[in-house]
């Protein structure tokens, strides 16, 4: 029964030379089972020839077996892979099915209708180029072919095939097909594709599947096989600008420095500039490389091994764009994300997030909406659900280079891992970055930290001073400043009244205050880290997560943690400033040892107890710990 | 508009995945057989990461029941890659001397492939293991993910899959527990051999026809390799015109007729053949969803 439609003998050089010269169409198939969706790909599987004799072999037993065409062929059962969900007649996951003609290589994902949908579709189609989405001739646009549309739009199919099936049903009714498709582009308007292509079928009877159907004399467009085999598609546009997420650093001996990935946009040829982020520093590309020989081109979709003239620092997650037209650069968006876990998501709560080659610690905040997926409603929402899709705002811990997904599907994709599980829990979409963050490319430096560091003869640091008001940080502070100084080495001391007094003075003393004064000291602690200062802080900082927040600013070894450790009772009987009677009065709120805790350091680099030493000699602890740690002389 | 053939695609994904598996894995390995699709890994490896050595090692889970072939193929391969080759032997199944003549196929498979792949990832705590399956090999593979996460006890849970959106693959995982890349996963086996084709790669001679000694066996043609092959009663090798479309164990691989002694001859085969290459596998006939029962026990 299939003998007669393969390729005769003498056909075969065109053939394999066609076969060796043909294109890729990745496709999702959108419908429930009972809209025959499986039927439609094992009759494409079955004309395309992809089905072998021990297949069709297993197909008819299984057909008699468990098949619901009454022992004849039950294409469905092909496309059915699990035995568990085979007993169960239904399909429980993303499927992939291969198929090829003379002209085109397809890979099908097939994905089910019932009440996983969301979490599997967006999977399929997240790496299809065109959607299939099966109507049931009888029933017409329904509740869950306007859901499939838009998962289909959203995920950023543009081309979408509306098979009509079933049409045997119904007589083969050119009314009934004609009102679908009405219908349907009446509803699909709002969703931005680019080509909606109706067609006529029956997958049980193969109307109109692979070529013209005499049942449907008044549908003159191709059958679906013929339009898959033909249509555009316009995924690889070279004419984008360059973007190349670094995977891996190729450094086979130390002469030979290249950086591998796969273009996920544009072209790139020896002697493009190019741009690194997030550093910003710009090169030419001297080499493309490759095992069957250096490159003249590389165009979007192949993987390759660049070498850049200049010896620039650049790692695994970094990304090379045109230095022309370079991806933006961001720690904060609006996106939106699909949620795929029983455990809902919490807002602020830390989960990771993978994009492009780059792994980074993220917090989504509250959904700003959900998406009701059957009437595309926007709802209240404080969280999101297994399958809801809602928009939220993205925090990651460190910028990153992206583009939005509606310009480039790889460059502004993301997916979320539970810290803990290592599920993936969910998958998110770029739309924008927020506020500052937005188009400030960081500007490289040509001095940087180092060049600054060996002119100071030492390395830059932040000695974080922590402990009781009046515990006697500012005194041992000072003195290591007075010491340092006498060294030679630059340094400035950041006193937490100081600060208050000026650059902080719009804060109070609550815990959100408190956080926000960490944040801002940080960040300048860090600045000036950069310029090659030895920094000195004191601030009670009595929460360990906003130490650590400190710490995160500022590079491994850099962050100094001193716990000047005199007990409350010590400090209370000094109480220097009068504000421990103050706070026993009641007169000054949220003070740290009366009505809001202190955090003893768990690993602070020095622990200083002032009631075993004098502040000199404390002072002179930390001042032999720096210079223990090769942090003062430098040759 | 440039347009990548379907055959570039699928190589520019397979490096791809390759790559991000090497980054994301702290010892990883590539589980080598021998066969055409292994072929077609290692050289997309070498390409991967070239001008680098693919940066881990081979290993082959030997039954000692491979044809004499395969493992002259495979100590050649292991000095053209300048990758270290790991051999593994089962010595619980070497004690026993488990064969597929005296204890079948089911406990053959079972001993020297998937309890012996279990004990050398193990043993040399690899944490990431390549393998060359694809996708349209058997149907439970189709739903199987690129990167496929195993439980310490290298066990498969098909209801508990990880989603696999875009080209965004999560190998993270806890101490103990594995994961398997199957850089091939998209391809099928007319684009392994166009690409074997097109890029002129080595693989085992039992591929092209050639005459063989060999038996016939409830319809399968079995080549008798070596003298362990226990003969029937009146039972002569006779010398048949045959080649392999897939490689495995000599006693539980079937032969075909075939004159292909050239690749396009192949491919032309291929073009015209009436069944699929598992068809050759005893192994696969057991039960119809036996292949999702073996990985689930940690078969590959």
């Amino acid at each position: 029964m299939v003998a007669e439609i393969r390729p005769a003998e003498h056909d075969l050089a065109r053939h394999l030379a066609a076969h060796r010269q043909k294109s890729l169409l990745r496709f999702i198939t959108c419908g429930s089972v009972d809209d025959g969706k499986s039927t439609l790909i094992g009759r494409l599987l079955y004309e395309s020839k992809a089905l072998l004799d021990d297949q069709l072999a297993t197909l008819e037993i299984d057909s008699k077996r468990v098949g619901t065409q009454n022992g004849e062929l039950d294409f469905a059962l092909l496309v059915d892979g699990l035995s568990a969900e085979r007993e169960q007649g239904i399909t429980i996951d993303v499927a992939y099915r291969f198929f090829a003609t003379e002209k085109r290589k397809f890979i099908v994902a097939d994905t089910p209708g019932h009440e996983q949908y969301t979490r599997n579709m967006v999977t399929g189609a997240s790496t299809a180029d065109l959607a299939v989405i099966l109507i049931d001739a009888r029933k017409g646009v329904l509740t869950q072919t306007r859901r499939h549309s838009y998962l289909v739009s959203l995920l950023g199919i543009r081309r979408v095939v509306l098979a009509v099936n079933k049409l045997d049903m119904v007589g083969y009714s050119r009314e009934i097909f004609d009102i679908i498709d009405r219908d349907y582009r009446e509803f699909a308007a709002k969703l931005g594709f680019e080509e909606i292509v109706s067609i006529p079928l029956s997958a049980l009877r193969g109307d109109n599947m692979t070529e013209a159907s005499a049942n449907t004399p008044w549908y003159s467009g191709p059958s679906l096989m013929q339009h898959l085999e033909t249509v555009e598609v316009g995924a690889a546009d070279a004419s984008a600008p360059l973007r190349m997420p670094v995977q891996w650093v190729n450094r086979p001996n130390h002469d030979f420095r290249g950086f591998s990935g796969r273009l996920l946009g544009g072209r790139v040829r020896p002697g493009d500039l190019v741009r690194v982020l997030p550093s910003g520093k710009q090169s030419k590309v001297s080499r493309i490389v490759t095992l069957d020989g250096d490159l003249l081109e590389a165009v979007v979709g192949q993987s390759v091994t660049l070498t850049l003239a200049d010896e620039i620092d650049i790692s695994r997650g970094d990304v090379i764009c045109s230095a022309a037209d370079p991806a933006g650069l961001a720690d904060q968006f609006e996106a939106s994300v699909i949620w795929m876990s029983d455990e809902a998501m919490l807002p602020g709560r830390p989960y990771l997030v993978k994009i492009g080659a780059s792994t980074l610690g993220a917090s989504l905040g509250q959904p700003k909406y959900v998406v009701d997926v059957n009437s595309l409603d926007h709802l209240a929402a404080k969280t999101l659900h297994l399958n809801e899709i809602g928009v939220c705002n993205l925090t990651l811990d460190r910028a990153v280079a992206f583009d939005a997904y509606t310009d480039n599907r790889d460059m502004g994709s993301f997916i979320v891992i539970d810290r803990f599980s290592n599920q993936t829990v969910g998958a998110g979409l770029l739309h924008f970055a927020l506020r500052r963050s937005q188009n400030i490319h960081w500007q490289a430096v040509e001095v940087d930290k180092d060049a600054r560091a060996r002119q100071n003869g030492h390395r830059p640091c932040v000695l974080w001073m922590t402990g009781f008001s009046g515990s006697g940080k500012s005194t041992i502070a000072n003195i290591v400043e007075r010491k340092l100084h006498a060294l030679g080495a630059r340094t400035y001391l950041l006193d937490g009244d100081n600060v208050r007094h000026g650059l902080n003075k719009d804060l109070g003393f609550t815990a959100a205050d408190r956080v926000e004064n960490i944040r801002r000291t940080g960040e300048v602690a860090k600045l000036m880290v950069d310029a090659g200062l030895i920094v000195i802080t004191a601030f009670i900082s009595p929460f360990r997560s906003e130490r650590r927040l400190a710490r995160s600013m500022v590079a491994d070894g850099e962050f100094v943690e001193i716990f000047v450790d005199t007990p409350l009772a010590v400090v209370e009987s000094r109480d220097p400033k009068g504000l421990y009677r103050k706070a026993r009065r009641g007169e000054l709120k949220n003070f740290t040892g009366i009505d809001s805790p202190y955090e003893v350091p768990e690993s602070a680099e020095i622990h200083i107890r002032t009631q075993e030493s004098n502040p000199e000699d404390a002072a002179g602890m930390i001042v032999d710990y720096l210079r223990e740690r090769g942090l003062l002389g430098l040759s | 508009m440039p347009n990548l053939t379907h055959l570039e695609r699928l190589e520019a994904e397979s490096i791809d995945i390759l790559r991000e598996a090497v980054a994301e894995a702290e010892h990883p390995v590539m589980l080598y057989s021998i066969g055409k699709d292994s072929s077609v890994m290692l050289h997309l490896a070498r390409k991967a990461f070239f001008p680098s050595r693919p940066p881990f090692p081979l290993l082959h889970v030997d039954t000692t029941w491979k044809f004499t072939a395969m493992y002259e193929f495979r100590e050649r391969m292991a000095a053209e890659s300048g990758m270290p080759l790991l051999i593994h032997v089962n010595p619980e199944a070497k004690r026993l001397g488990i064969n597929p003549f005296a204890h079948g196929s089911a406990l053959h498979t079972d001993m020297w492939k998937t309890q012996g792949l279990k004990q050398a990832l193990d043993a040399h705590g690899f944490d990431l293991a390549f393998g060359g399956a694809r996708r349209d090999e058997e149907k439970s593979r189709a739903k199987e993910r690129v990167f496929s996460f195993r439980t310490t006890q290298h066990q498969w849970d098909p209801k508990n899959q990880r989603p696999e959106l875009w080209r965004l693959y999560n190998a993270r995982k806890n101490k103990g527990e594995s994961i398997r890349v199957f850089p091939l996963s998209n391809w099928t086996e007319l684009d392994i051999w166009q690409y074997i084709e097109a890029e002129n790669i080595p693989i085992v001679p039992l591929y092209f026809a050639a005459e063989r000694p060999v038996v016939e066996r409830d319809g399968t043609l079995l080549m008798v390799d070596d003298d362990r092959f226990p003969l029937n009663d009146g039972e002569r090798p006779a010398m048949r015109r045959v080649r392999f479309r897939t490689l495995g164990c000599y006693p539980l691989t079937g032969a075909i007729e075939s004159d292909a002694t050239t690749l396009p001859d192949i491919i032309r085969e291929m073009l015209l053949a009436r069944t699929t290459e598992r068809q050759g596998r005893v192994i696969d006939n057991d039960a119809s969803a036996s292949m999702e029962k073996k990985k689930k026990e940690g078969y590959f």
